[in-house]
């Protein structure tokens, strides 16, 4: 490495972590001040515990990433398999405009037209809504990652099963799912991750009562830095970050099966 | 797999679930949107007109198309509010775009050129703050960039700046947002591709005497190009449609289609208007998709 390449990735990595670490830093701060340091303390972290909206808020979305994370590992993997074992089939590129579309449409966009299918159908706003909507938008992603890992997989082993009189439902059982299984895992934590960070589609298809962590969070940022505020993004940045640490450690693995 | 007649069977049953939940809550919310953008907003439940009468029969449904209109749409093409925040959305994006592509280029390659057994952790390190919440990223940069902030405070005491810079809410608070929320979006399609390169093709233009910067710009610049378009098209889409950075970062007067639906549809209840703007978003976006789509397949294509 050249100290040209060298200073990029230092550069690079220092701009991606320094937001993230100052707000850590301030979440320690003992004053209510920005800038003044008052020494370190644990009191906004007793003060978030207290604070029942926002724990219920943060129950909310932890019912709400269980059961989108779920479902949209199911659509993704069966997706992923699609597009990666069934070579050219009647109408591919719809299917892959459809898995990939919610990955890159704008969040108001998804937001408002669930909204507007939801109201018009006459479905009540809450969890159910939410995870809907969460499944949706997390499906392509997790079809991103295990397709990434069919690919690498050994085609051979799985002809090697139907050759010996295993039929479709059986080589994918006992042949194909054991293989993806770190990959599935690994796009059911960004499922999980994604849907419980989403602000912008919860706040169109939430109703009363099903306040989300990240609406909770936006509505009290909109009135300014609050240390309250650093502690419980603190702890949703530290457990976001074990969660996708675990999730690319799985992925790695790959090389070694 | 040998398509057999029970293996196409399971093929269909593979499919039919993505497809059909995606039909179901993607697709058609679309066409919905389509169509409440062509009525009229109403102070009834739900607040627009006209409303599909199921039991009316061929009547009813010939009365419900003649009802729909493009008020909307003239609406959006009359008042100078929507046009500056189309052409708002759009500069934002393109400027962000351009940015994200000068910062995203050398540290993509910097990964690429990394020892082998590094680049796992120091992908997985661009990789975490992509998933680390976005809401908390944009607010963070509040904290930097108030007037009493982080930013303000080490420019004053080390004697660069008399007063306070008013940096949140301007133009440049957004860009540095947009940027800072959307580089790993850049940068990983472009790792991708810059790590497929055939380092044969950099050693030889070295053997012949290029000079390390010769050699990027020559070589490995150009055969980065579908990287590089990926990764801009990844970050534009989404960017000409954000709401938060500019709703927190931006100032009252910055202008995004984002912002315009949310508040159309949260503040002024105009349910028919805001889906007007949603499918102006579509309308920008339609020709980046198409092309984002085209690159993705070359990628795809030019896997191993």
């Amino acid at each position: 490495m050249t100290w040209v390449t060298r200073a990029a990735l230092m550069l690079g990595l220092g701009f991606l972590y320094a937001p993230i670490l100052v707000l850590i830093a301030y979440s320690f701060n003992a004053s209510a001040l920005v800038t003044v340091w008052g020494g370190f303390s644990t009191r906004w972290y007793g003060a978030l515990l207290a604070d029942a909206p926002l724990m219920a808020a943060a129950w909310v979305s932890l019912q709400v990433a269980l059961l989108a994370s779920t479902i949209a590992t199911i659509l993704g993997t069966l997706a992923a398999l699609a597009l990666e074992r069934h070579g050219r089939f009647r109408g591919r590129s719809l299917f892959t405009g459809l898995i990939f579309g919610p990955m890159v449409m704008p969040e108001v966009m998804i937001g408002l037209s669930l909204l507007l299918m939801f109201i018009g159908i006459g479905v009540d706003r809450g969890i159910v809504t939410l995870v809907i909507a969460h499944a949706t938008f997390c499906t392509g992603f997790v079809a991103v990652v295990v397709a990434a890992r069919l690919r690498g997989l050994d085609r051979g082993l799985e002809e090697a099963a139907a050759d010996l009189g295993a039929g479709p439902m059986r080589v994918f059982l006992t042949i194909t799912l054991p293989l993806l299984a770190p990959a599935v895992l690994a796009g059911a934590l960004l499922a999980f991750t994604l849907s419980l960070d989403d602000l912008v589609i919860a706040s169109f298809v939430s109703g009363p009562g099903s306040t989300t962590l990240p609406m909770r969070l936006y509505g009290q940022v909109r009135l300014g830095v609050n240390p309250e505020i650093n502690a419980a993004s603190t702890l949703l940045v530290v457990l976001v970050s074990v969660f996708v640490l675990l999730a690319s450690w799985l992925t790695a693995r790959r090389s070694r099966v | 797999m040998r398509a057999g007649a029970p293996g196409r069977l399971f093929d269909r049953l593979v499919r039919l679930p993505p497809l059909l939940w995606l039909a179901a809550f993607f697709l058609l919310p679309f066409a919905i949107t389509l169509k409440i953008s062509l009525s009229e907003p109403a102070t009834a439940i739900p607040p627009y007109l006209p409303v599909l009468d199921w039991q009316g029969g061929l009547e009813g449904w010939s009365a419900f198309l003649e009802a729909l209109n493009f008020d909307n749409y003239a609406t959006l093409a009359s008042d100078a509010l929507y046009c500056d925040a189309a052409l708002g959305s759009l500069a934002y994006a393109a400027a962000a775009s351009l940015i994200l592509v000068a910062l995203g280029t050398p540290l993509a390659y910097a990964l690429a050129r990394a020892p082998a057994r590094w680049q796992p952790l120091l992908v997985a390190l661009v990789v975490v703050p992509f998933w680390t919440s976005f809401l908390i990223r944009v607010y963070a940069w509040i904290a930097i960039l108030k007037p009493e902030g982080l930013l303000n405070l080490v420019l004053l005491r080390s004697g660069v700046i008399a007063k306070p810079l008013i940096l949140l809410n301007t133009d440049a608070a957004v860009i540095v947002g947009l940027v800072y929320a959307y580089l790993p979006f850049m940068v990983l399609p472009l790792y991708a591709v810059m790590n497929r390169l055939d380092p044969a093709l950099r050693e030889a233009a070295a053997d012949l005497g290029a000079s390390p910067t010769r050699v990027f710009w020559t070589v490995t610049l150009p055969l980065s190009l579908p990287g590089i378009a990926a990764g801009a098209g990844l970050c534009f889409i989404p960017m000409v449609g954000e709401f938060v950075i500019p709703d927190l970062l931006g100032g009252s007067e910055t202008l995004m289609l984002g912002r315009v639906l949310w508040s159309e549809f949260f503040s002024n209840r105009d349910w028919p208007l805001a889906s007007a703007v949603a499918v102006l978003i579509l309308a920008l976006i339609i020709g980046p998709v198409v092309l984002f789509r085209d690159s993705l397949r070359a990628g795809e294509e030019g896997r191993p």
